[in-house]
Formats: structure tokens, sequence, C-alpha cells
């Protein structure tokens, strides 16, 4: 058996050597491309920015390229507040959505973890559904709710419970609104699989032992389930951190999240450096979660083989 | 499984049943409201086809809409390709040089910022000087969408059991072969779930594809978003109708193939 293991790996080492070269082309290399046009000056031009490296103009060229670069543009993103508000405002606000998405997402991976095994499938394909349907098509449908004269102050009117209409949209409660119910699906998910995979019997022996099932939940469940919450939570952080769409069009317009003034440097300044910079720090802000979620991956598939 | 079903207890049931409606509602009261006959969105004016048709006149949507379906097909063909090789490679390969910067550069573009993918492309198409539109586009969405796809393949080869490949390959398979003839059946299913994931990741995409589109080739993403900036109009309830009832119709079909395909693989190999 590992004989015939032995002979599969060569023609699999081949199979690597395409998607390799895709990823280093168009994952890798473009975060060089990121990391020099940061240390570039913005110009006037097409592209707008300079030094151009001129392969063709020689090595000299190329040298006087290289000295033109500078750190101008990571000096303004420490100067100016504006910047490190928005990159504190990014992570509370991914903070706190995460910490709402673990509340709200246990329960529900819990209770789909307890169903009968026949009903899994389904009530995992119920909460995936969701997730496969454009996610600017659901943020519109919280758009259409929660408007000055949407369903949800209709019904509030209706009910006698407010006087009149509240305000929802363009705050920072429809942004999260937005954001927990964009972003379920990836904490439910990877919770439901690790619960799925717990024995009853644990929980069983437990009792034997004299434990009450809330004292049963903390001392073993919640344990077990520690490298489920630890996925979840990094599928969640990292990306709200970057999210661009959801609090443009929920949140006012008063503090921007990062994502949002990158791609206001971007296309509305036109200013490629300074979007290049943004992104270079943040990349390295998020870095260290990116690093303990591949940990976390390794060790998984390490624990199932 | 009867001791299984007795433990749901009421507040499983209860956060089971809040959860489902908090995913369903908004989906379920767009998808009413794109029937309504009223110019104001959030009029009930009665049930009406209006707004279809009025979406079927729309040029500029129906151009963003076709190059939409051209991106999604061509890269989702190509990530499934992709991913499924990357997936045999991670799973069959052994632990071979660069495997970690390999599966970190699969795994990283699952959780990456978008904004941050987005703009590091379209540097380096610049930095090329390639024209921008459906072939930047069609790449950006390959290289995100071939990391589901592994994903997708990964897991369901890591289920499979290995004995069918050995015995083909006792039987005087070489060991391409033997993947071709006993593994690729097998695995088919997945393959076609993660091509069904890619192609609605794809349709799905506006970050990435606003940075790595050219001028005139709007994706249908990047015109809804454009319109909801404009302000709500009811066309767009109908065209994320649309939306949601090809996506499912994908997913009831991708769920039937995947069924037939486990239940042949049980009665070929059972595990």
């Amino acid at each position: 058996m590992s004989g015939a293991r032995r002979i599969f790996t060569r023609p699999a080492r081949l199979a690597v050597i395409a998607p390799y070269l895709w990823l280093v082309l168009f994952f890798l290399v473009p975060f060089g491309f990121v990391v020099k046009i940061s240390l570039s000056q913005s110009a006037i031009a097409q592209p707008p920015y300079v030094p151009v490296f001129d392969l063709a103009a020689g090595w000299d060229a190329l040298a006087a390229a290289f000295a033109a670069l500078s750190l101008d543009n990571f000096r303004l993103l420490i100067s100016d507040n504006l910047y490190v508000l928005s990159y504190l405002r990014s992570l509370t606000v991914a903070a706190v959505s995460t910490a709402i998405l673990l509340l709200i997402g246990y329960p529900i991976a819990y209770a789909m973890a307890r169903l009968p095994r026949g009903w899994q499938p389904f009530a995992m394909m119920l909460v995936i559904v969701p997730f496969w349907t454009s996610f600017l098509i659901r943020i519109y449908a919280w758009i259409n709710i929660l408007q000055h004269d949407g369903l949800l102050n209709q019904t509030l009117l209706a009910l006698h419970l407010v006087s009149a209409p509240l305000v929802w949209l363009s705050t920072d409660t429809a942004m999260y609104i937005g954001i927990v119910y964009s972003y379920l699906p990836f904490m439910v998910l990877p919770l439901y699989a690790t619960l799925a995979k717990l024995p009853q019997a644990l929980n069983e022996a437990a009792a034997d032992l004299g434990c009450s099932p809330r004292r049963a939940f903390w001392l073993v469940t919640f344990p077990l389930s520690l490298p489920g919450i630890g996925a979840g939570v990094l599928l969640c952080f990292i990306p709200i951190v970057g999210e661009f769409v959801i609090p443009d069009l929920l949140a006012g317009s008063a503090s921007l999240m990062i994502g949002q003034t990158l791609w206001l440097e971007f296309f509305t300044n036109r200013d490629w450096p300074v979007a290049s910079a943004i992104a270079v720090v943040l990349l390295g802000v998020l870095l260290l979660p990116l690093l303990i979620y591949e940990r976390l991956q390794r060790r998984q598939l390490e624990g199932e083989r | 499984m009867a001791a299984r079903a007795a433990r749901l207890s009421r507040f499983n049931l209860v956060s089971l049943t809040l959860g489902l409606a908090f995913l369903y509602l908004p989906i379920v009261i767009m998808v009413i409201y794109s029937f309504n006959d009223s110019r104001l969105v959030t009029v009930w004016g009665g049930w009406s086809l209006r707004w279809y048709r009025e979406l079927l006149q729309d040029e500029a949507m129906l151009a963003a809409a076709w190059m939409s379906l051209k991106v999604a097909l061509a890269s989702a063909t190509a990530a499934a390709v992709f991913g499924t090789l990357a997936a045999v490679a991670l799973s069959r390969a052994g632990h071979f040089r660069g495997w970690t910067l390999f599966s970190g550069m699969l795994y990283a573009p699952l959780v990456m910022p978008e904004v941050i993918t987005g703009l590091s492309l379209l540097l380096l198409f610049v930095a090329l000087n390639a024209e921008r539109g459906f072939w930047t586009v069609t790449i950006a969405h390959t290289t995100l969408t071939m990391c589901f796809v592994a994903v997708v393949v990964q897991s369901r080869l890591h289920a499979l059991d290995r004995s069918v490949e050995e015995a083909a390959m006792d039987l005087g398979c070489g060991p391409v072969e033997a993947f071709l003839q006993a593994t690729v059946p097998l695995i088919w299913p997945a393959i076609a779930a993660g091509w069904m994931l890619a192609f609605a990741l794809s349709l799905d995409d506006l970050v990435i594809a606003s940075f790595t589109t050219g001028p005139g080739s709007a994706t249908l993403p990047i015109r809804i978003y454009s319109e909801i900036r404009l302000g709500v109009k009811p066309q767009i309830n109908a065209v994320c109708t649309l939306i949601i009832a090809v996506v499912a119709l994908a997913i009831v079909l991708a769920s039937l193939a995947s069924k037939l395909s486990r239940a042949k693989a049980d009665s070929a190999a059972p595990m």
C-alpha cells in the first residue's frame, strides 16, 4: 500500500506546477507591485505614479528608479490622523462584529449539531444558500427594510412601538446588521463542522459523572469547540477589517473604515502610491491573524490524518 | 439517534428558528417586492411583472449581465481545472518543497480583504500594460475562486478510500490512469460543486471586478452597485430575484449531482 502511495506522489507533484505558477504570477507577484508602488511618488500621468521601472532603458535607468523610491507615503500615513483613525475604526468594527457573530452563530451551530443526523445536511444547506446568493443583493434587501419608509419603520409604527419613523439607514447599527448578516455563514459553518464531530459519548460520560448539562457544556463541549471558534473568528475578522461595500452602503459618511479610505484614495483622489501604502500596512496588520489561521488549518489537517 | 433528537432543547430550537428567519426574511421580502406594481419600493400596489418587463429593456443592465455570465463561465472553468490540480497536489503529493508557500497562497485569498487582492492585481495589469476588460477580470476571478474549488475537492479527496486507486494499480493501471479511471469519476461531483461555487462567486464579486475591469465593460454587480448608490429602484428587486433564481437552480442541480454520485460511489466501493 505504501508502495502504491509512493508511486502516486510523482504525478501528483507534476499536478502542482500549473496552479503553483498561476498563484505566484497572480497572487504573490502582484503584492510585489503594491510594495513597489507604495514607495513611489504620485504623479499626474498615466500610470499616475513615478518612478516607473523601464526595463528596456537599461541598468542605469533602473538604478535611478530605485534611488527615487521613498518612504514618504508611509510617513504620511502616520502623520495624518485620518489614516490612523481609519485603521482603528476598522479594527474596532471588526472586533465588535466578530463578537456579535460568535454570540449569534454559536447557538445556531450548536442547535444544528444537535439535530437528528438525517436533518443535518439539510440544515447546513439552508445556512449555505444565502452565502451563495450575492452579498450585494442581501445588502440591498436590508436597504429596502431599513430605509426611512421601509418595512421596519412601517412595522414599528403599526405596532405603535414608536410614534415617528426612526433613522436606521446610514447609521452604525445598520452597518453592524449588514456585516453580521453577510458573515453569519462564515461563523456558523466552521463552528458546526467542529461541534458535529464531537462524540456524543463525551457528554453522556460527563452526565454519568454527575455533571449538569450546563456544566458539561462549559467543561467538555466548549473547550473542545475552540478550534472551530478560532477558525470562525478569523474567517470573519480578517475580511471585515478590509470591508468596503457594506459600510459604504449602510454606514454614515462620518467615519471611514480603512477599506473605504483605500478605495477613495485610489478611485477618487487617484493617488495610487498612498492607496498602495495603505494596503501594505493593512496587510502587515492582518499578517498575524493570517499566520495563526494557517497554523490552525495545518493542525486540523494533521489531526485528520 | 432518538437520544440525539431528544437533546434538541427549546433553546436550541428557538435559536435555530430565529437564525434561519434572520437569514431568509430579508431575501423573501425582496423577492415579494420585486412583483410590486408600485413605483415606490415600499408601498404595495398589487402583483405585477412590470419591473421584469422594464428590466428587459434596460440595455446597459443586459450588457452587464452578459459580461458577468461570460466571465463567470470562463473563470469557473479555469478555476475548476487549477483548483482540482491543486487539491490533488495537496492531498496526494506528500510534503514537497515549497508546500508551505503553496498552501499559504492557496488559503490566503479565502480570507484576504478583497480591496487588497483587487488593488494588487490591477497594479500588476497596469505594469504589464495589459488592456483591462474581459480577460483581466477573468484572470482575477480565476485566482480567487480556484482556492474555493481546491478546498471543496480536497475535502472529497480526503474522504475517499484510496483502496480503489490502489486496486486499479494492482490491476496494471499506471498512477495517472488509475487516477483518471478510478478517482476522477468519484470526485467528479465535488469538481462540479466547486465549479458552481466558483461560478456563483464570480457572478457575485464587486470589489475585485471594479479594480480589474476597464471602461465600458462593467459586470452586473458593478452596474447594480452604481444603481443602488443612485437611489433605490424597483428594477433592482427584479434583477436580484432573477439572480437568486439562477443560483437556487444551480444549488439544486449541484446537490442532486452530488447525491447521485454518492449513491453510485457507495454501491461501487462500500466504504
